[in-house]
């Protein structure tokens, strides 16, 4: 009787896309449903606001309500304002832009004339990809790679940031899958025209790999942003530090801000500041990621994954 | 290429000639067409193919170096492992002491509570963290408003993008000791509970942000699974009368048991890697009692402890033994019937 019931009746409307044999929710099982969608949004939500709510916040406020607010009442910018006026927050700011955009095309280099290069039968193809394969599988360590940087006197530069994570596993497979799934007749043609890889590789290849360039590019860039531990690891120098460690050490760790880095001078550190510097972890993330999700969401990488 | 060069690889093989001014490669049909390739490749001469592939051979150079450089000759940098390595020496100059250092470990107790701490993370993740995205994706599934799945995604696989510090400044500021509970539970005249702190719940309490940041991502799979799933048989299932439940019970979760097996196997064989930067960032308010793991282990009696070669012991027992166990996986995948995480064919 269910399925009768609910075949659809020409010139009624319906708000849903329900299959005609699927019978109508009962209540209690849409309230379960809706209680775990906006559960799980408040639990990640939540946190997110009252960190930007705080950021926004004057004192008198944050000092009332116990240190957090939910919606600030009078919104004002004092927070940034003072951290922009210090040095330490736009030096990080210039560490984490600069490795993020030079690491980014670096990694792209290196990782795209990799992988087209052994995305066709040619020599040395095979065993130089089981070697990239062997390096998702096992990986050196942390000691090692330690001496090896220092080995090559990259200790407290930024180089040692940048060069290591140039070439990621996960995005090579990603990369050579698509490259492979592009017609072998499509580049002899233009082989036997007389055009050379290189060129091959620039006008031909490139422009038809746009979308999974851009993906690739963006996973490159939100690792080397979110990196933590090789800042602490390889830089002594804290002028260099990157946003993620001044995050860790200022907000997470609580250390005080000196009146240098925060160009005056602030007895009591506000809730506010610190929530600014979350805040400005954060938003370079949240800029970029409605283009990721575009890209992963249709399939690119699980797709290549797949494949 | 030069006109006399090409004129030269005209003259050197007759296969080049029959292709035109430049020597073809074997199509890159991978599938299906196996033999054909091998023969093609095989009967080129070395020189012949040099001269067809240099250009592709140097475009590997940049990828190479960086593997080399950054991958292989720390792999080889590990024999400190088996050294008593000082830093004023160098890995050259210093005294080889056999498996002395893998022995030392086991008398450690430091090292012993990182192996332990390591496999009680592990297996609280396993438990509790492992079905928790099978059924976010059976929710998202089920929910017929577009719009509204389409909204809740993009929420749930945010987290995944933000780095381990945000994470946990995130979870410190909401469940801290000065958070925002906390604050809250003060103004009632409650009591505070150390969420952050507590030795005891640490497992728990990792396992929560693992949640927190990766579920959502690690839902994408098992979507994707739940998509290719035949709606006739729901459609059959219904008509024989079978209620909600009951097709969940004996369609869609057959439907996902290959997928949930491969995924069962691929995280055993990654047990000994529970996650790095989310331990480091929180031993000092734990203690390395409770969120001493084996790579943090590493970092601190290597790097910070001074004892190099003990340090590069642990981890290199820890790479061999994760690399064996992540391949027996993929060996234990394939037996299954299923692609594994690295392909059997490469190429």
């Amino acid at each position: 009787m269910t399925l009768l019931k609910s075949k659809k009746v020409p010139g009624l409307t319906y708000s849903s896309n329900r299959p005609a044999w699927k019978e109508k929710p009962s209540a209690l099982y849409s309230a379960m449903k809706a209680l775990i969608v906006v559960g799980v949004t408040v639990c990640i939500g939540l946190p997110v606001l009252i960190v930007f709510s705080t950021s926004f916040a004057d004192n008198t406020q944050i000092l009332q309500s116990g240190g957090y607010v939910l919606w600030p009442t009078h919104p004002n910018l004092d927070a940034y304002r003072t951290l922009f006026s210090g040095t330490l927050m736009i030096r990080a700011l210039g560490v984490s832009a600069f490795i993020t955009i030079v690491g980014t095309a670096i990694a792209l280099f290196v990782t795209i004339l990799l992988a087209y290069a052994t995305s066709r039968p040619v020599l040395f193809g095979r065993p130089v990809v089981l070697a990239v394969l062997f390096t998702m599988l096992f990986s050196a360590g942390i000691i090692p790679m330690y001496l090896m940087i220092k080995q090559l006197g990259l200790i407290d530069s930024l180089w040692a940031l940048i060069l290591p994570g140039a070439l990621g596993g996960f995005n090579f497979v990603v990369m050579r899958s698509f490259f492979m799934n592009i017609p072998a007749e499509l580049l002899e043609s233009a082989r036997i025209d007389g055009a050379s890889d290189w060129k091959i590789l620039w006008t031909m290849v490139l422009p038809l790999s746009k979308a999974v360039t851009a993906v690739v590019g963006l996973f490159y860039a939100v690792g080397i942003w979110n990196a933590f531990f090789n800042a602490l690891l390889y830089l002594n120098d804290t002028s260099k530090w990157p946003v993620q460690v001044v995050l860790r050490s200022y907000v997470l760790q609580g250390k005080s801000m000196t009146a240098d880095q925060l160009g005056v001078a602030v007895q009591t550190q506000p809730q506010s500041l610190q929530m600014a510097v979350v805040v400005i972890a954060l938003v370079p993330i949240l800029l970029v990621y409605p283009f990721l999700q575009r890209h992963f969401t249709k399939g690119v990488i699980t797709g290549a994954v797949k494949g | 290429m030069s006109p006399t060069t090409r004129q030269e690889t005209l003259e050197t093989s007759a296969a080049t000639v029959q292709s035109g001014a430049r020597s073809t490669r074997p199509s890159a049909g991978h599938r299906g067409k196996p033999a054909r390739r091998k023969t093609a490749v095989h009967h080129v001469p070395f020189k012949v193919r040099w001269r067809r592939d240099w250009q592709m051979v140097l475009m590997m150079v940049p990828g190479v170096v960086v593997m080399l450089l950054f991958a292989y000759i720390p792999i080889l940098g590990n024999v400190i492992a088996f050294q008593d390595y000082q830093p004023y020496l160098s890995i050259f100059e210093a005294p080889f002491v056999g498996i002395e250092k893998f022995v030392g470990l086991f008398d450690d107790p430091d090292f012993l509570g990182a192996f332990r701490n390591t496999m009680v993370l592990a297996t609280t993740q396993l438990v509790l963290f492992f079905p928790i995205p099978i059924i976010l994706a059976l929710v998202v599934d089920s929910l017929s408003n577009g719009r509204v799945r389409k909204v809740f995604q993009s929420i749930v696989y945010l987290p995944h993008f933000l780095s381990w510090v945000l994470v946990i400044t995130f979870f410190q500021e909401f469940l801290g000791g000065a958070g925002f509970i906390n604050n809250t539970l003060k103004l009632m005249g409650l009591g505070t509970i150390p969420f952050m702190t507590d030795p005891a719940t640490f497992p728990l309490m990792a396992t929560i942000q693992l949640v927190w940041k990766d579920a959502g991502w690690a839902m994408i799979i098992f979507l994707a699974a739940l998509s290719t799933v035949d709606v006739s048989l729901y459609e059959a299932a219904a008509a024989d009368g079978a209620g909600r439940w009951r097709r969940l019970w004996h369609v869609t979760l057959p439907s996902l048991r290959p997928v949930i097996i491969l995924l069962l196997i691929l995280r055993i064989g990654d047990i000994l890697s529970v996650g790095f930067e989310q331990f480091i960032l929180q031993r000092d308010n734990v203690g390395p009692g409770a969120a001493e793991v084996l790579d943090t282990y590493v970092y601190y009696s290597g790097v910070i402890g001074g004892d190099w070669s003990a340090g590069a012991a642990a981890g290199l027992a820890k790479g061999v033994i994760s690399a064996l166990l992540i391949w027996g996986a993929n060996s234990l995948a394939h037996k299954f019937g299923e692609a594994g995480l690295f392909q059997k064919k490469v190429g």
